[in-house]
């Protein structure tokens, strides 16, 4: 069990400010995200693309952002459980919460700090009316162990780079390796294009374009699939697994029956406070929340988050007395030993 | 006298017909938004950068549109429904040329 002061769930900018913001209050965090890393939206869908609107940054592209508030709260060593969707939320008797992911990882925590933007990304899943059924009995979205293709027939789908870096992987792995796309244009980068130029000319990949996986067959695993090419001609190829890779949209997912007031796809909290939900102890903080006059804005998750901590601590600490501190005052004390403060002035007599 | 009348059929197939501001710097995706004619959090989930296809819209009279990106192109390439009329809403502002346009919001995928 891994136990914290404020457990975030959602590493994207809102979720890694609170971590700094909670940090001047001495207050723990950990966070959750379905992503294998931090970051979020920005890292996710657009690393390279800049950003105008944060504050003292006249231009800053997603991915930098990411770095500098990792290096921001880096004093304030918070956790991780990366890869993982927060699933499931319960109350225990003394009054905090215990969240568990998909892969059964249980967390404690006396606040839940939802910063989930627009959910958590789930691959997407082509229109084939039947996919659901071959869902892990040779339908995969995601390859988590290369080795079940070993000596297998495979069939990917998708344009992007996942694709061409898998069917390329792949081709050491699997006995017959077939790539679908719906263009004869990949927008992968272009040594992945180029390789997999160069292993359909030595016929290691099978290219199958301009073509769409259009039907799955099989009994109680995938062991066909029919592909349209040229969108007339009909193709039934024998294969063992059917690869679909077309990237990742968020959805709410599980949080959307954790008991929470939802409203137009995001969680109602009480913007004239504190941003706590319905549940108190369970706040939503940046994108994922809404109230009246809601902007979804990374400038204003990160307003939501500082409002939010300070609630937090008097959650935690109902009869301890605060006030709130400038960090040019207070200086910035991380939980690793180091110090941040502003020089002291110098004082010299003048003889 | 700015603004200029869409024919929106939102995903249930309902027909909108709506006035849509050419000053405002705006684009279809946002005007479908600004309209709730879809829920939000399933249309410009990208918020508008072509990276998502969730405002992919069929366009279904012939008016002049602008030519196709190939950030564009690309994003329709790997998403889902998509016919020949597809275009992503984000990427098409709105000004008086779109007077009249007729367009149906594609499924959420």
């Amino acid at each position: 069990m891994i136990k914290t002061d404020i457990l975030i769930i959602g590493a994207g900018p809102t979720g890694l400010f609170t971590v700094f913001e909670a940090g001047l209050l001495k207050l723990k965090c950990h966070l959750i995200d379905a992503l294998p890393q931090p970051g979020g939206q920005c890292s996710e869908i657009y690393p390279k693309k800049p950003i105008y609107d944060i504050p003292a940054y006249p231009e800053i592209l997603a991915g930098n952002l990411t770095d500098r508030l990792m290096e921001q709260i880096k004093p304030f060593e918070p956790g991780f459980t990366l890869g993982e969707r927060a699933e499931t939320i319960e109350k225990t008797s003394d009054k905090s919460f215990i969240v568990t992911t998909n892969k059964g990882t249980k967390h404690q925590a006396p606040v839940v700090a939802i910063a989930g933007g627009l959910g958590s990304f789930e691959p997407r899943k082509p229109p084939i009316p039947n996919i659901t059924n071959f869902e892990d009995k040779g339908v995969e979205y995601i390859i988590r162990d290369p080795e079940i293709y070993r000596d297998k027939k495979v069939v990917i789908a998708g344009g992007g780079d996942s694709a061409l870096d898998w069917a390329i992987f792949l081709t050491d792995v699997a006995s017959k390796v077939t790539l679908v796309h719906r263009r004869n244009e990949f927008r992968g980068a272009l040594d992945s294009v180029d390789r997999v130029q160069e292993l359909k000319n030595s016929g290691r990949i099978t290219l199958i374009t301009p073509a769409e996986v259009k039907e799955i067959h099989g009994e109680n695993h995938v062991d066909a699939v029919t592909i349209i090419q040229n969108k007339t001609e009909k193709i039934t190829l024998q294969t063992d697994h059917f690869i679909p890779l077309f990237g990742l949209s968020p959805k709410l997912g599980p949080i959307a029956n954790w008991g929470l007031e939802i409203e137009k796809n995001a969680i109602k909290v009480n913007n004239a406070l504190d941003y706590q939900t319905n549940i108190p102890g369970i706040y939503a903080i940046g994108d994922v929340n809404t109230y009246p006059g809601k902007l979804k804005l990374i400038l204003c998750g990160f307003h939501e988050a500082t409002l939010m901590c300070q609630s937090a601590y008097q959650r935690i600490f109902p009869n301890k007395r605060y006030v709130m501190k400038y960090t040019t005052v207070g200086g910035v004390e991380g939980f690793d030993g180091t110090k941040k403060e502003a020089p002291k002035a110098v004082v010299r007599k003048i003889e | 006298m700015s603004d200029v009348t869409i024919k929106i059929t939102d995903r249930e197939g309902v027909l909108h017909e709506i006035q849509a501001p050419t000053d405002m710097a705006m684009n279809l995706m946002e005007i479908i938004r600004s309209y709730e004619l879809a829920p939000e959090g399933t249309i410009g989930v990208c918020g508008g950068m072509a990276m998502c296809a969730s405002c992919q819209c069929y366009v279904n009279s012939d008016h002049e549109l602008p030519e196709m990106s190939p950030d564009e192109d690309l994003m329709l390439a790997e998403a889902f429904y998509v016919e020949d009329n597809s275009r992503l809403g984000c990427q098409i502002p709105i000004t008086t040329a779109l007077n009249g346009l007729e367009i149906e919001i594609a499924p959420e995928s």
